[in-house]
């Protein structure tokens, strides 16, 4: 591994504003022209327990957060509740150093903070320091921050520190301070970045990394997977969100509801995920583009409303974001467990869209996508995707989001076209008609004249009367399965395809992924392709209706496949090999659900020792399942 | 043409507009209390003068679900429990549509009972009517939430050891701000009553008691019923909590005895409704958000203008 990045990494507790001086760090190398990716790393506690952040900057393009790092700003964490009683969850104070070192690479920087952190913690700190070429800076930083403002302010003296000793300029730091900052703790806040800074540029340096440079050729923007959902719904007109708190879809629901009123749109907070669900569905019903999501247990919770909204036809859009299950598993862990509850959940055939995007600018086109299609296909769309993606920041260019609004509701008719169209002796509009274009059969809104009809779950007739009739059940099945072949048909006439391609045209070998781990899978078939190995990505996004074909072209091109994901079923090779009805002795799996993502090189080793060298993996943060008969 | 003209539409409306034209006839057993609530919506959306297309009905499971089926409006037959959520979202994006929910006694006061309560806090301008007979129908029989202590069912052989659930005094503690009792035996109070709740302007609470002759035949038929209104023996006033909290005690008891009391119980004028409420704070736009869609006037913001500068 060469240097020629940095990957900084700031630890605390939880509550130190860690989240926030690292997002503020990530944006100001953003802003001097690199291309950045962060990562955070939280545990499901409010104030205390180790944390961090980690910032990879780059003068190209990166798209994962690397393997381990190389500069660490240590903080302590002082919050810690029972500091160094060593018990249930380990020396707390100290956490942030002795936790963070087995990844720290060689020839890497310590900064610590020597008002909390003390190094005698760790047992043979000095001889791990020697072994690996570790360069150590101690600052007292608390001290300093307390002489100048508040303690929670050596964070900033610890990015001025990082200044000094990553060659960074501190014009970026300040210029967003000035702007993020209100004027009373601004004036401290740059007195200790100048006084931090001055005291580390008094030492001396050993080390040797440093912050790359670079150049930006379009104006970038930061943001988050969760930000990009949101903004993609808003762009698509959804102005109407309910929901309830739950790790990590609570990102998705706080950032609408703080943005929708501003924009004449409404947020509700309700009693549960049922209510939640239930009132998306009546707001799309009465003529909102609406959504809901939830996370694991609160998106199980939504299944019985879901089923509703795919037998009466009724457009919404619902995000999942996946934590690691089962039950509430880890709650602040990312893990790509989800993908069976969420294709199948709910009672009987299931008719939806569901989408995983796999970067943050994806994120931002397929929620888009997954309303068009919900309210032109009257279908439920849900979007899945995990904690990591919904949590990390990455540069975007602006004009990726420079897209013109889609307010349209889709297959709505007017009053003139209801009056027109066919009716039951009852009076009632024949919003369910069996024989119809593509399959949708439009529909009409409460308080439209003429267009009155029955919305409900149980089986019915195309005005919505209940009826167990035969024949009708079976026309109303078909047509509602075959939204589903059409939305594929449409999918697969777009120009461009939500289905990611990585390396060369040709290989050997062939790595299938899903979600957030492409930009993983594809940093390390570049390093394999380097390494002389000839391998080949595609990243699949479309997991309902699943693109049939493209991942098959993509199976027989090569002479053998691994599935890598984030769960221990291996969900995704499951439903490629449903999907396809073949290929059982072709694809294996790379598997990894210990709470954490992959890491490239993880991936690398997992690829030569498993396919190439057909050996079993020795550790157990990743797990190898053969192919069928292999 | 408006998108939404049959809103406020001015026409006199027969009741029959509410019966659909040919199919279905209720499935209801002969005798059912059901027909009763039928009867007196219909006879109350007549009266105020709707239009058939500007009313929202949602209904949730069960014989008591089937409301609308047999009632002519747009109507959302939802699930066990869940009517109210979905009732009062439609009411959020579309103000001007006229909302009533309508459920079982185990749909709105078991399964739904969470939304119920909630619903009821909030305050929506909607009416919720609640078809208490105080057993499950449609699954044949079993013991519901406001079934007597000591009750049997085939689920409940050894009679039921729980004290029932008081609707009434279960709505004033939740929040509602009308709430009432009437009976399918009383015809002329169950459409005044419904009349009056839904031109309530808040969230009207009815607990309607329904007779049902084929599982509960031990059940007291509410006859003969007491109208409270109409009584000298019951003087309070109904704008008073405390006065109000004490005559529905008095009336949950008096039902566990036998005798049955009907009427008004509570009545808040003053309290806005939740939308008002959410519209004076600004989380809510001044025109129905349904509208906005068939506006081509309005300019739909992008994220592009509005929020991406805090990402640059
Ligand atoms: C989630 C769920 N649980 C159970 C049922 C079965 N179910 C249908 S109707 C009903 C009870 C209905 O009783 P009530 O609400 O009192 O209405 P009634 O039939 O007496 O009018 C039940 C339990 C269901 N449809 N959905
Ligand atoms: S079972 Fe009871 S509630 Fe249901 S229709 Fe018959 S009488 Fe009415």
């Amino acid at each position: 591994m060469t240097d020629d990045e940095l990957i900084w990494r700031i630890a605390g507790g939880s509550g130190d504003g860690i989240a926030s001086t690292s997002q503020n760090f990530a944006k100001a190398l953003m802003r001097s022209g690199l291309h950045v990716f962060t990562h955070r790393h939280y545990p499901s506690r409010i104030r205390g327990g180790h944390t961090y952040t980690e910032i990879r900057a780059s003068a190209n393009p990166v798209e994962s957060r690397g393997d381990g790092y190389n500069f660490l700003l240590t903080l302590g964490d002082s919050f810690a509740r029972n500091p160094s009683e060593g018990a249930y969850y380990g020396d707390e104070e100290q956490k942030p150093l002795y936790e963070n070192l087995d990844e720290l690479r060689e020839g890497g920087v310590i900064v610590i903070d020597s008002g909390l952190v003390d190094t005698d913690s760790v047992e043979d700190f000095d001889e791990r320091v020697e072994e690996n070429n570790w360069h150590v800076y101690e600052f007292d930083l608390r001290s300093l921050a307390r002489e100048h403002g508040r303690e929670v302010m050596r964070n900033t003296a610890g990015v001025g520190v990082t200044c000094a000793l990553a060659g960074i300029d501190r014009d970026w730091i300040i210029e967003l301070m000035t702007e993020a900052m209100p004027e009373k703790i601004l004036e401290p806040n740059l007195e200790i970045l100048d006084e931090a800074y001055e005291m580390a540029m008094e030492r001396e340096h050993t080390h040797d990394v440093s912050v790359p440079e670079g150049e930006h050729d379009e104006e970038q923007v930061l943001l988050s997977g969760s930000d990009a959902i949101a903004y993609g719904s808003i762009d698509e007109g959804c102005r109407f969100i309910s929901g309830y708190p739950m790790t990590p879809w609570t990102e998705v629901f706080t950032i609408m509801s703080q943005n929708l009123p501003e924009l004449g749109g409404i947020s509700e907070q309700v009693e549960d995920e049922i209510a939640a669900a239930a009132l998306a569905l009546g707001a799309s019903h009465a003529g909102v583009k609406a959504m809901s999501g939830s996370s694991g247990g609160g998106f199980a919770l939504m299944s019985e409303p879901l089923g509703l909204a795919e037998m009466t036809e009724t457009p919404v859009v619902f995000v999942e974001a996946m934590r690691a299950g089962p039950s509430t598993g880890l709650p602040t862990k990312p893990e790509q467990g989800d993908l069976e509850h969420v294709l199948y959940t709910s009672q009987g055939d299931s008719n939806r869209v569901v989408f995983a995007p796999s970067t943050v600018s994806e994120a931002y086109t397929q929620t888009r996508q997954a309303f068009k299609l919900a309210y032109e296909y009257q279908i439920p769309a849900i979007v899945i995707y995990d904690q990591k993606l919904g949590g990390e920041l990455v540069n975007v260019p602006a004009s990726h989001f420079d897209e013109a609004p889609n307010p349209d509701l889709g297959s709505v008719l007017t009053e003139e076209e209801i009056a027109e169209a066919p009716h039951d002796p009852s009076g009632k509009y024949n919003r369910f008609q069996h024989n119809v274009e593509k399959g949708i059969s439009p529909r009409s809104l409460p308080g439209q004249k003429g267009g009155r009809f029955l919305a409900t779950g149980n089986e019915h007739m195309p005005a919505g009367h209940i009826s167990e009739d035969p024949e009708n059940r079976v026309f109303q099945m078909d047509r509602r399965m075959e939204r589903v072949e059409n939305i594929r048909k449409d999918l697969d006439a777009m120009d461009t395809s939500h289905q990611t391609p990585h390396g060369p045209s040709e290989a050997e070998y062939g790595i299938l992924t899903w979600g957030s781990n492409q930009g993983t899978v594809f940093e390390a078939v570049d390093r394999l392709n380097d390494d002389g190995y000839s391998v080949k990505a595609l990243s699949v996004s479309d997991m309902m209706p699943y693109p049939v074909e493209e991942v098959e072209a993509f199976i027989e091109s090569v002479d053998e496949v691994l599935v890598v994901e984030m769960n221990a079923s291996a969900q995704f090779r499951g439903l490629t090999q449903k999907e396809l009805g073949r290929y059982g002795e072709k694809l294996a799996s790379l598997l990894k659900y210990n709470g954490n993502p992959f890491e490239p090189a993880e991936i690398v080793d997992g690829f030569v020792t498993t396919v190439v060298e057909n050996d079993t993996l020795p550790g157990t943060e990743t797990k190898f399942v053969p192919a069928a008969g292999d | 043409m408006s998108v939404f003209s049959a809103i406020g539409e001015e026409t006199e409306h027969d009741q029959n507009e509410f019966t659909p034209g040919l199919e279905p006839q209720p499935t209801w057993c002969p005798g059912c209390g059901d027909f009763g609530v039928l009867k007196a919506l219909k006879g109350a959306a007549a009266e105020l003068g709707l239009s058939p297309d500007e009313m929202l009905l949602c209904t949730g499971i069960g014989c008591s679900g089937k409301l609308n089926s047999y009632f002519e409006s747009y109507g959302f037959h939802t699930i066990h429990g869940r009517s109210l959520p979905i009732a009062r979202a439609a009411k959020l994006a579309n103000p001007g549509l006229t909302v009533v929910a309508a459920g079982g006694d185990g749909d709105g006061y078991g399964i739904g009972g969470n939304h119920f309560m909630h619903s009821a806090r909030e305050n929506h301008d909607m009416t919720y009517i609640v078809f208490n007979n105080e057993i499950f129908g449609l699954t044949k029989g079993q013991t519901s939430p406001t079934s007597p202590k000591g009750h049997k069912s085939k689920t409940q052989p050894h009679g039921s050891a729980k004290e029932p659930l008081r609707p009434l005094s279960l709505s004033l503690t939740s929040g509602a701000s009308y709430i009432a009792r009437t009976a399918a035996v009383n015809p002329n109070q169950a459409k005044e009553i419904i009349i009056e709740a839904i031109e309530h302007d808040g969230f009207s609470h009815v607990d309607f008691l329904t007779q049902c002759p084929t599982w509960n035949k031990d059940a007291r038929q509410y006859v003969p019923y007491i109208d409270i209104q109409d009584s000298d023996d019951y003087d309070f006033d109904t704008t008073d909590r405390r006065e109000a909290s004490e005559m529905m005690a008095e009336t949950e008891d008096a039902l566990h005895e036998g005798t049955v009391l009907t009427g008004r119980y509570y009545v808040d004028s003053e309290r806005p409704s939740y939308g008002q409420e959410k519209r004076a704070i600004g989380e809510m736009p001044e025109e129905p958000l349904a509208e906005r869609y068939f506006d081509e006037d309005y300019e739909w913001e992008r994220t592009y203008d509005l929020f991406l500068d805090k990402h640059r």
